[in-house]
């Protein structure tokens, strides 16, 4: 139903969502905004720091430190290895749960995001422990498993929401015409699912590429994605702002480029079935 | 060809039986509707028959082969679904063309058969659209389209008229049955609609909470309807079903004459009653009456040109010859 709104409250509505907007966004707009600036100007004060003079010093020093290329090549693997492995879990297992439910499958789902609600670090010792007898540790192959069963949950219910949205009649008219089950899938299913199958990947490419805990634990110098980059900047010894902040601006900026072409496809997976 | 059998085919979700055993014999060629008001596993029984669901008991034979254990894919027979099921992401022609392709035809025999489809259901035109830009007449046709042009050896259909308007559902009707009359292929159409059952059909099975009430030609069973449901579910207006004394009277549990075989006169009959709402359709008029020997309202159905006012009083007489005595249980008494 349409509301009638004056244009000032438009105006004020405009302004508090702008507001809130910037609040959120602004400790990336500073991080960027540092990256920029030399380690001594980084940590004067905000109008101090906006006077000083821009450079690309930061960046040549991250750059020539440490290993950009390997930390990136680690992170594409690596989320991508997880999303793709666990497609070909979660594709079978949401369209059995979808067109052929049976009276547990409710009770599956829900035990499944269930394990979403267990603290990460709760499992930490054991799955460190089976890393280490299974020589896995700094490994993009232990990562990719680990990160894969992590989001596993969130896949499964993505695609299984996708699934439900196709009729089933149609599945139905595609076997009266002749379908076998391989026909069905190919020709039917997947073109009408294709936009559901498109976010699920993008979406959790996106959770792997800035999942923290765990490939900060299991990784130390050979697998480490873009999240051990960044770490290893905040040490100990000291404060370098403007190195860490460059680091993270480049550990960042990749996800963030794709996730702004893939916004549309995006906002629509997440609000799949809320809104139509 | 396109016989199809059932025997003593059933069919339970769990502990609830929808279709208890029941024997069905659908000859070739032949047009039958099943009916009966929804829940009366009508479409299941399609279903079942088209292989979507497995039998709980029994054996489905088309051409006297046993297709009981045969994927719906392979049973040669062709669906219309209510929700016309066509493949959003294909244009009318790949989804007129798709049952071509699972065959495996070749090109050139597809375009063929595929221009000859539209040809036949007026769809030439809109043969590059995608069905989200048809209207729903236009994406019925594409789904009869899409069941035609594999020629196969019956038709099922599953309500598919009932998601148009009225004008829309009229003019398919028609379609359909000339359709048929081309094609002499086998088909099976569902319909809670009674008035399509008797337009549309060879053979009528009215289905009543899974059971075969009666099998007949449309005349059969408006004229000599086996029970009570039978006589109030097929004609319209409504049997009138009287029970009480006055059925007694016929030596019946119940009497049921229909609107026309009621004749109203201001002068005498065998009933008296008042005139209730009038409903004037030009060619027809009917009048509801409430007279005090039965509880319930009596529909009558008189020429255009009668005219009663509200109120009015009125005498009323069944044609004997077209009185309906049934029992107790409902059961026909000859």
């Amino acid at each position: 139903m349409a509301r009638a709104v004056t244009p000032r409250r438009k105006a004020l509505n405009t302004l508090i969502a702008w507001t809130i907007g910037l609040i959120l966004f602004f400790p990336i707009l500073w991080i960027f905004i540092l990256s920029f600036k030399s380690e001594g100007a980084a940590i004067l004060s905000p109008l101090e720091v906006l006077r000083a003079p821009w450079t690309l010093e930061s960046y040549q020093i991250v750059q020539g430190r440490s290993d950009y290329f390997g930390h990136f090549t680690n992170s594409v693997v690596i989320s991508l290895g997880s999303t793709l492995l666990g497609l070909l879990v979660a594709v079978p297992a949401a369209w059995a749960m979808a067109f052929v439910p049976s009276a547990r499958t409710k009770d599956i789902l829900m035990w499944m995001l269930s394990t979403k609600m267990l603290p990460a670090v709760g499992v930490l010792y054991p799955i460190y422990l089976m890393f280490i007898s299974l020589h896995l540790l700094d490994t993009r192959i232990g990562l990719i498993l680990v990160l894969m069963l992590i989001n596993l949950p969130i896949i499964i219910w993505m695609l299984y929401t996708y699934f439900r949205e196709i009729p089933g009649e149609i599945l139905e008219a595609a076997r009266m015409d002749g379908a076998g089950l391989r026909e069905e899938v190919l020709h039917v299913l997947t073109p009408m699912a294709l936009p559901g199958l498109a976010s699920t990947v993008l979406l959790n490419v996106i959770l792997a590429w800035n999942e923290a805990f765990w490939t900060l634990k299991l990784t130390a110098a050979k697998a480490g994605p873009l999240t051990a980059f960044i770490a290893s900047y905040s040490s100990p010894e000291g404060l370098f702002y403007a190195k860490l902040s460059a680091a993270s601006v480049m550990a960042i900026a990749p996800i963030l480029v794709m996730g702004w072409f893939s916004q549309k496809q995006l906002v629509r997976g997440l609000t799949f079935g809320a809104v139509k | 060809m396109g016989r199809i059998q059932l025997n003593r085919v059933a069919k339970s979700f769990g502990n609830v039986h929808v279709i208890p055993p029941l024997d069905l014999t659908i000859e070739d060629g032949e047009f039958t509707v099943f009916v009966g008001p929804s829940g009366c596993g009508k479409s299941t029984l399609l279903r079942l028959i088209a292989g979507l669901e497995d039998v709980s008991g029994g054996e489905v034979l088309i051409d006297g082969a046993d297709a009981t254990a045969i994927p719906p894919a392979k049973r040669g027979l062709a669906m219309v679904f209510q929700s016309y099921a066509l493949y959003p992401h294909m244009s009318v022609r790949k989804n007129i063309a798709f049952p071509l392709k699972m065959a495996g035809l070749d090109k050139a025999e597809q375009e063929r058969r595929v221009a000859q489809a539209a040809e036949v259901l007026n769809l030439t035109s809109y043969l590059d659209r995608r069905p989200g830009e048809l209207s729903g007449g236009q994406r019925q046709r594409v789904a009869i389209g899409r069941a035609i042009v594999r020629e196969p050896q019956a038709f099922l259909f599953d309500e598919p008229l009932s998601n148009l308007d009225a004008a829309l559902r009229v003019g398919m009707r028609l379609e359909i049955s000339e359709l048929h009359k081309r094609l002499k292929t086998t088909m099976i159409y569902v319909t809670h609609d009674q008035v399509e059952a008797m337009t549309m059909a060879d053979k009528i099975v009215v289905l009543q909470a899974g059971r075969i009430e009666q099998v007949g030609s449309p005349l059969e069973l408006y004229r000599r309807p086996c029970n009570t449901f039978v006589a109030g579910f097929i004609g319209s207006p409504k049997m009138n079903l009287i029970s009480g004394p006055e059925a007694a009277k016929f030596g019946a549990a119940t009497i049921g004459i229909r609107p026309e075989h009621l004749e109203i006169s201001e002068a005498e009959g065998l009933w008296e009653g008042t005139v209730g709402v009038s409903e004037h359709l030009g060619s027809d008029t009917f009048f509801h009456l409430h007279c005090p020997a039965f509880e319930a309202p009596i529909t009558v159905r008189a020429p255009g040109e009668r005219a009663f006012a509200y109120g009015a009083r009125v005498y009323l007489s069944p044609r004997s010859e077209h009185l309906h005595r049934f029992d107790a249980a409902g059961g026909r008494i000859e």
